[in-house]
């Protein structure tokens, strides 16, 4: 297992920096750098891997935080038990959203939209219950010990982020290589044809969405024992969902290092800025705005996915000429950089056949379903999927070809 | 209320209708606006109402540009991605007001302010009353633009069947951006008759976001009729539960009528299609 090497290395490699430097300043960096990737790497596995962009991540982040808090404040539990409850208690709320949502089969915008909206009720409701303190906000006392989970030096921050983002790391290995991680792609490809092959989407679905709110609720557990803090608006404000998302999205969205790169990236960058403009409110948002665009518009794999399609730009050159012959070669932009990730996913996986496999079956019910697709995009759409698929082109392409020639006659015969 | 939520949302929903692309940024466009009819009232002493033509020109443009340069980039495959896009646009807009024009709430003060309208039994204040009016104009007035134009025709029928609409010589992407604009013109217009009764600051449009988001729900996403009747009845839900459970929680109930609609009946109260 090749990740799991890497995952070992970077984490003997971290965890080995606070013996080398004593800097505050570096060991700050990590700390946040290390809490930023566990909020993106929360994202990651649902966005990502199943394809349910969240845009109310706080919702799992602010019931995470809170009940740390509440757990130790109020009920004088020790921070490791408090943890574990902050753990459950996302999931249950991830849970939730996520029977809610999809049971009614709500995707793509409309899940992002009820996530965010969920994140606000959240928001208003813990403005005004008692428990959670209100506007005020929960102080939590300083107890630097162990038991307490807070830490004198910046160290045993690193230690303890780090372990959770390696747990997080491990996650998302495990669903990279295993059969729940192939039904989860086959179910963000397409919902559809997964569901031809016997997947069932929704507890699928249900899965990842508990798995992104664990590693969610962790960050916020985590950010309440670094700022000893919670108020609503810090725990479900957009804040939280921005960050996990934004750092997801540029560092590379479904691929297992590419939210650390991301959170990095975006932090260094917020540091510099910092440095260079100094302190005018929001100009630290400014950027992630434009940084956002930026991916969203010309990089749609995220950082990891540059270095990609860089190196898959010769490889695939001969399928892009084939494609242009395909009219209405606009729609396809997007699905370039898109498609390139996920075959970059098939390419560095151990089990690769397992997944070109389940990419095989899926392009196969599509052709076979190709009676319900109705328009000219989809086609299109279609004939680019099977060209990418190098094992058997020849064969596809022919009915590819076939289709092409007459979407009408395809779209006639859906009626009976 | 009603009337100017009413309006936010049907610039909302052309854009959704005609493009199928939801605007995250619609609501940090509506903060753009009032900006704007507080520069032009602070700057150069114009009143909002007479700044009215101004900011739905300059709304338009912005609009216009907005999706043919950037927007419409993202092309038309995935709608998540023009979500993640224009939620960009808006961190970008909101933080640049926010370095522009600091975090402070402003207001504009004008004559009639504090006047109010008494109409037999009820004291109506003055602004409100006038944007309820001019609201409902300008509402009726789009209508109109997309029943009885050229251009009204042309929008409705890449609404309905752009390839058809491409077919027929109709300028795909013009369309696009004319939507877009005329959707932003309706937040120029929203902000002309909003300014004198309300307040700006830069996170001025995270309120009116989800309540215009819930009204393009409620009324059925892409219908005019739809969002017209939507903004009038969460203007009422919303002064209803303002008034019964207290002004945080009240604005519960939009949000519980959002998630319930996209949940039990995503077509809307008017929307046909399932």
């Amino acid at each position: 297992m090749r990740d799991i090497k890497f995952i070992a290395l970077f984490a003997i490699l971290i965890a080995t920096l606070p013996f080398l430097t004593h800097s505050g300043v570096i060991l700050n960096f990590v700390v946040m750098a290390l809490y930023a990737s566990l909020l993106a790497q929360s994202w990651n596995i649902l966005g990502g891997y199943s394809g349910q962009f969240s845009f109310g991540n706080a919702v799992f982040f602010g019931t995470g935080a809170y009940v740390q808090a509440i757990a130790q404040m109020q009920f004088a539990m020790n921070a490791w038990s408090a943890l574990m409850l902050a753990l459950c208690a996302s999931a249950c709320v991830g849970l939730f959203v996520g029977s809610v949502s999809f049971r009614y089969g709500l995707k793509g915008s409309y899940f992002a939209l009820v996530t965010l909206a969920m994140a606000e009720i959240f928001r208003i409701l813990s403005l005004s219950v008692n428990f959670t303190g209100g506007g005020v906000g929960l102080m939590l006392p300083l107890n630097s010990s162990f038991a307490g989970m807070q830490f004198v030096q910046k160290s045993g921050y690193v230690w303890l982020i780090l372990s959770l983002v390696c747990a997080a790391l491990l996650i998302t290995s495990f669903i990279k290589h295993s059969k729940l991680g192939a039904c989860m792609q086959a179910v963000r490809d397409n919902e559809d044809a997964a569901k031809a092959l016997g997947i069932n989407p929704f507890s699928v679905k249900l899965v990842a969405i508990s798995m992104c709110s664990v590693v969610m609720g962790a960050g916020g557990a985590i950010y309440v024992q670094l700022f000893q803090y919670i108020d609503p608006s810090i725990a479900y404000g957009p804040q939280s969902s921005v960050e996990a998302l934004v750092a997801a999205i540029v560092g590379g969205v479904g691929t297992l290092w590419g939210p650390i790169i991301g959170a990095t990236a975006l932090l260094l960058m917020s540091e510099l800025t910092r440095n260079l403009f100094g302190q005018i409110p929001g100009i630290n948002m400014v950027i992630y705005g434009f940084v956002l665009v930026f991916i969203v518009l010309f990089a749609p794999t995220g950082l990891t996915g540059l270095g990609v399609s860089v190196r898959t730009l010769f490889s695939r050159s001969h399928n892009t000429n084939h494609r242009n012959k395909v009219d209405g070669g606009e729609d396809l932009k997007g699905l370039d950089g898109e498609r390139a990730g996920s075959a970059e996913s098939a390419e560095n996986g151990a089990d690769r056949t397992n997944l070109t496999n389940l990419t095989n079956l899926t392009n196969l019910t599509n052709l076979t379903n190709l009676t319900n697709l109705t328009n000219l995009t989809n086609l299109t759409n279609l004939t680019y999927q099977t060209n990418l698929t190098k094992d058997n082109n020849s064969p596809k392409s022919q009915v590819t070809q076939d289709t092409q020639v007459t979407p009408d006659t395809s779209s006639r015969t859906g009626g009976k | 209320m009603g009337a100017v939520y009413a309006l936010i949302a049907l610039g909302l929903t052309l854009v959704y209708g005609v493009l199928h692309i939801i605007n995250f940024a619609h609501g940090a466009c509506l903060m753009i606006a009032l900006y704007g009819v507080y520069a032009l009232w602070a700057l150069l002493g114009v009143d909002p109402y007479a700044a009215l033509p101004i900011m739905i020109g300059f709304m338009f443009v912005l609009g216009y540009l907005l999706q043919r340069f950037v927007i419409n980039r993202a092309g038309h495959t995935k709608d998540e991605r023009v979500l993640l896009l224009t939620l960009g646009l808006s961190i970008v807009f909101e933080n640049l007001a926010l370095i522009f024009f600091h975090s402070d709430t402003r207001t504009v003060e004008t004559s009639y302010n504090l006047q109010t309208i008494q109409l037999g039994q009820v004291m109506l204040s003055a602004p409100k009353f006038y944007a309820f009016w001019g609201a409902l104009g300008v509402s009726a007035l789009m209508l109109a633009i997309m029943k009885w134009t050229d251009l009204g025709r042309a929008i409705r029928a890449v609404a309905k069947e752009r390839t058809g609409a491409k077919l027929m010589g109709i300028d795909v992407e013009h369309v696009y951006a004319m939507s877009f604009g005329i959707g932003l013109a309706c937040l120029g217009a929203a902000a002309c008759f909003l300014l004198p009764a309300y307040y700006v600051n830069p996170s001025v449009g995270n309120g009116f976001i989800f309540v215009s988001f819930t009204i393009v729900v409620l009324g059925g996403m892409g219908s005019f009729v739809g969002a017209l009747l939507g903004g009038l009845l969460i203007g009422v839900i919303e002064s209803l539960g303002g008034l019964y459970l207290g002004e945080s929680l009240g604005q519960v109930g939009i949000f519980i009528v959002f998630v319930s609609f996209l949940i039990f009946r995503p077509q809307g109260m008017f929307g046909s299609k399932a």
